[in-house]
């Protein structure tokens, strides 16, 4: 602890912050999980999903891109601010198409995992909004299914600050807002599988698929067998 | 790469299609120095050209730009008057607000189809119109209204719309329509003959005589600090719907210690139901810059933009005549009215059809040349605005009020109104009502008054600040415009008791579904399911369970989205289930069995229908019989 650092509490716990860190990065440090879906460790906050809504001082904001204030007092697992997480969770599900059983990234996916982890157990209240998006195979290892995706815009990002390349990006606006890729298909982008993009931890849901290599952790092994969403983070603290 | 190949489009339709020379899309880019921070200009000026942005263009934008593709892309495909295929030579734009239809919108589309030969949403087979709806284009005082490419049309009958479509069809020009001396008139006259005014009362601040630059000359006298401290003692606040003290932002700015400060103004006006600053860029575009001059003073900036929504197009010439004669007179550009160092100028920044443009970061967004999405705050605008400069935004009534309270006196401001809503405010009335138009009045008008006035004390509803606002009943016409009680930015929407009310809501939220910029997964698609919800409403398949669901849904919408535009998208339903709760009880009906009344069995198996290749012996009407 230096003499700039900032102390807060998040629901009561006392967490020490580095200028300029966001609410989630201190919380991270301190052993503390925010759920989360668009944020990612090593790419630029993007504040879109809304699933690390807090409550600072009473006000929600996102504790993804929120700077940590010194002495403000965070609310962050209150049954009111995890019903709204799992209102946004369901409304991710209804606005693409999931089968998870039948689904890649089933056990390894943070949607599927947020689920679980917000205890989305009901049948849900929202319509289905079923969109008909074709399936990017073009690629020789790489398919593209943007059904199950997101807009977290995790992809974006890494292609472009990470790998410097900028394969994906969004297009359109509104509820018709996607992800697009950067020429005609995936196979006319300079994408390739050994990019950070690509990678297994960058897309949070199975959109990204390497070709061949399907299914390849037995279920038992997957990430979320392990333990809920946020256990790595929450072990930090427990020591 | 400029070399004169035609346009070789791989994914566009069947018809021929304009081609477009590569050189002259890089001379496009080159007249805005190739900066991609302009790229709204450059797509805007092929649109304008060659009717559409192909994939072919958009490789060369980028190339010119040092952009990806689908970077272009991502801003092509954001605003509405961008289009990634062919429109018609002459694009119909109809204004599909709930004020135009109950004005007779139907007939309007239906005499345009008949005479053009498509329908709506569709473009001719040899390209010579597209025929579309778009929201409001800040016509409500005299809807029905359309745009037909840059000239705006009012009061339009069935009749008029033939009329517009047979010398459109004979090909004539849209501008040659208006008056055969088009070329010939001010721009000024060119607005007019457009569009009216319809001032209905001037107040002592903005439509009242304004001498020239009285303001600015008080200015020139004074330090910045002295500036925003009459500004701030005036209590003037923003005008464009949040209110926040004007001198206080400046002093925010004038704070942040950078290498340049901008001014940026908001003349967006996108909030259907506003059109104050329609006519305040028409009979006040010198205050309005007086008013920029003098905030660029305060907070030292050099630059500025005025940020005019696509939909006024038909402004722009008169405000660049504006800025032609300021920089003549010496009252823009470099040592302004003398004083060595006071340098300021701007420039006009167009939009292309998108009301989040009219959210402060989101505008500044699209000033960049980005997809017009907000920015995340903190940091501010004051902070890190423009380019990442302490930037001041605000709205074209504020600037214009600034710029008097400079020539009166803060006093004289602070004097009109009421405690915390000083000076004067311009209500744009539209709806049911005998004398829609431009009213000006201090605040704390209450809502009776202001029907007396405008004719339009048959009114069963109205709604204040347009669809973001509050929709009130008949018992909350006695409470007050100011800011504590009823705020608006200047929307006064009359409806009468013939009006359904949900159905009104209905149209609003398929707006905000429609202007939605999607970043944030609560208002991208939870507005879409109370649109959908509300659409149960009306057909009558609602349970009473529904209501909580609405009210639900939209505390989740509020409480997470990430601007302005979430936050207050579920309004109309929280307001009218608030304040017309009966129109909500009448069209719900419990459950029978069980079953929710939205569930039909027909359309539920109906797949399996398909799949399998046979009906269903059960609920297949002709084998149950
Ligand atoms: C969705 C949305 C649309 C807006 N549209 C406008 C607009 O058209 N014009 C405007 O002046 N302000 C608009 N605003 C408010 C601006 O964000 C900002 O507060 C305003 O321009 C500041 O200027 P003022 O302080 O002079 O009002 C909008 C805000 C939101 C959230
Ligand atoms: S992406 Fe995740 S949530 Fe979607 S179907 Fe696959 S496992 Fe299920
Ligand atoms: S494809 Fe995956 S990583 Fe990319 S935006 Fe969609 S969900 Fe996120
Ligand atoms: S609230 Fe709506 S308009 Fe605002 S950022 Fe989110 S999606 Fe965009
Ligand atoms: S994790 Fe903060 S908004 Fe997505
Ligand atoms: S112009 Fe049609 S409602 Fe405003």
């Amino acid at each position: 602890m230096t003499d700039q650092d900032i102390t807060f509490t998040i629901d009561g716990v006392a967490i020490t912050a580095k200028p300029g860190q966001t609410i989630m990065e201190a919380a991270d440090d301190a052993g503390v999980y925010i759920p989360r879906l668009c944020d990612h460790e090593g790419l630029r906050h993007q504040g879109g999903c809304r699933v690390c809504t807090v409550k600072a001082n009473g006000r929600s904001v996102a504790a993804c891109t929120q700077p940590a204030a010194p002495g403000q007092t965070v609310e962050n697992e209150t049954p009111h601010i995890n019903k709204l997480r799992r209102d946004l969770v369901e409304m991710l599900f209804h606005e693409g198409n999931h089968l998870c059983p039948i689904c890649e990234a089933s056990g390894n996916c943070e949607l599927q995992a947020m689920a679980y982890r917000l205890e989305m157990g009901e049948p849900t209240k929202f319509p289905y909004l079923e969109p008909s998006r074709a399936l990017d195979a073009s690629h020789h290892d790489i398919a593209l299914d943007t059904n199950r995706c997101i807009s977290c815009g995790r992809c974006i990002r890494a292609s472009k600050d990470v790998d410097g390349k900028g394969v994906f990006g969004y297009v359109g606006r509104g509820i018709h807002r996607r992800v697009a890729v950067n020429g005609e298909d995936l196979a006319h982008t300079d994408a390739d599988a050994s990019d950070h993009a690509m990678s297994d931890e960058v897309c949070p849901v199975g959109c990204i698929i390497r070709k061949r290599v399907g299914f390849a952790t037995p279920i038992g092994e997957r990430e979320f067998d392990k333990g809920l969403i946020g256990y790595e983070i929450e072990g930090k603290r427990r020591g | 790469m400029a070399t004169n190949t035609p346009d070789e489009q791989m994914t566009g339709p069947a018809v021929s299609v304009p081609s477009i020379p590569v050189e002259e899309i890089v001379s496009i880019c080159q007249t805005y120095g190739n900066d991609r921070h302009r790229m709204l200009d450059i797509l805007r000026d092929v649109q304008d050209r060659f009717r559409w942005i192909s994939p072919k263009v958009m490789e060369t934008v980028a190339s010119q730009t040092c952009l990806s593709r689908i970077e272009v892309e991502g801003v092509a495909s954001f605003y509405s008057f961008l289009s990634q295929t062919p429109k018609g030579r002459v694009t119909i734009r109809l204004c599909d607000d709930i004020i135009d239809r109950f004005a007779g919108l139907a007939a309007i589309a239906e005499a345009f189809e008949e005479e053009l030969g498509i329908k709506v949403g569709e473009t001719s087979p040899d390209e010579s119109f597209s025929l579309e709806y778009t929201p409001c284009i800040g016509m409500c005082d005299q809807a029905p209204a359309a745009m037909v490419n840059d000239v705006v049309v009012t009061k339009l009958t069935p009749d008029l719309a033939r009329q517009w479509a047979q010398s459109l069809k004979a090909g004539k020009s849209p501008e040659e329509i208006v008056s055969d001396r088009f070329a010939d008139l001010s721009p000024h006259a060119r607005a007019t003959a457009q569009v009216d005014n319809n001032i209905r009362h001037a107040g002592a601040v903005l439509l009242g005589p304004v001498p020239d630059d009285a303001g600015l000359k008080t200015a020139l006298g004074l330090t910045p600090v002295q500036i925003m401290d009459m500004i701030e003692a005036s209590g003037l606040r923003g005008c464009g719907g949040a209110g926040f003290t004007t001198g206080r932002k400046w002093k925010f700015a004038a704070a942040e210690k950078a290498e340049k400060h901008f001014v940026l103004c908001n003349a967006d006006e996108g909030e259907p139901g506003t059109f104050k600053d329609r006519v305040l860029l028409t009979e006040r575009p010198h205050l309005l810059v007086e008013g920029m001059t003098i905030a660029a003073r305060a907070v030292g900036a050099r630059e500025g933009i005025i940020y005019l929504r696509g939909e006024y197009v038909y402004l722009r010439d008169l405000i660049e005549e504006v800025l032609a004669d300021r920089r003549a007179r010496g009252l823009l550009g470099e040592a302004i009215l003398g004083v060595e160092g006071f340098d300021f100028d701007l420039r006009v920044q167009m939009g292309a059809g998108a009301y989040i443009c009219g959210e402060e970061g989101a505008l500044i967004s699209s000033c960049e040349g980005l997809p017009g999405e907000p920015k995340t705050r903190p940091p501010f605008p004051v902070n890190r605005g423009y380019l990442g400069y302490p930037t001041v935004v605000n709205n074209v009534e504020t600037f214009c009020h600034a710029a008097r309270i400079l020539d009166r006196g803060a006093q004289w401001f602070f004097d009109m109104g009421e405690e915390g809503s000083h000076g004067t405010k311009l209500f744009s009335v539209s709806g049911d009502c005998l004398n829609p138009g431009l009213y000006e009045f201090p605040y704390g008008l209450t809502i009776n008054e202001l029907l007396e006035m405008v004719g339009g004390e048959d009114a069963a509803a109205v709604q204040v600040g347009g669809p973001s606002g509050t929709m009130i009943a008949r018992d909350s016409f006695h409470r007050r415009l100011t800011f504590d009680d009823l705020a608006t930015g200047g929307a006064i929407i009359v409806f009468s008791g013939e009006r359904n009310v949900l159905e009104i809501v209905e149209y609003y939220m398929s707006f905000f579904v429609h202007e939605s910029c999607g970043y944030c997964t609560p208002c991208r698609v939870g507005n879409v399911f109370l649109q959908k919800a509300i659409g149960k409403f009306r057909k009558g398949l609602a349970n009473p369970e529904d209501i909580d669901y609405l009210k639900d849904l939209s505390g989740t919408i509020i409480e997470t989205s990430r601007c302005g535009l979430g936050m207050t998208s579920p309004n109309p339903i929280l307001t009218t289930l608030k304040n017309f709760p009966l129109v909500y009880s009448a069209m719900v009906k419990p459950s029978k069995d069980g079953i929710r009344a939205t569930f039909d069995i027909q359309s539920a198996i109906d797949g399996a229908r398909h799949l399998a290749k046979r009906r269903s012996y059960i609920y297949d009407e002709d084998f149950s019989k």
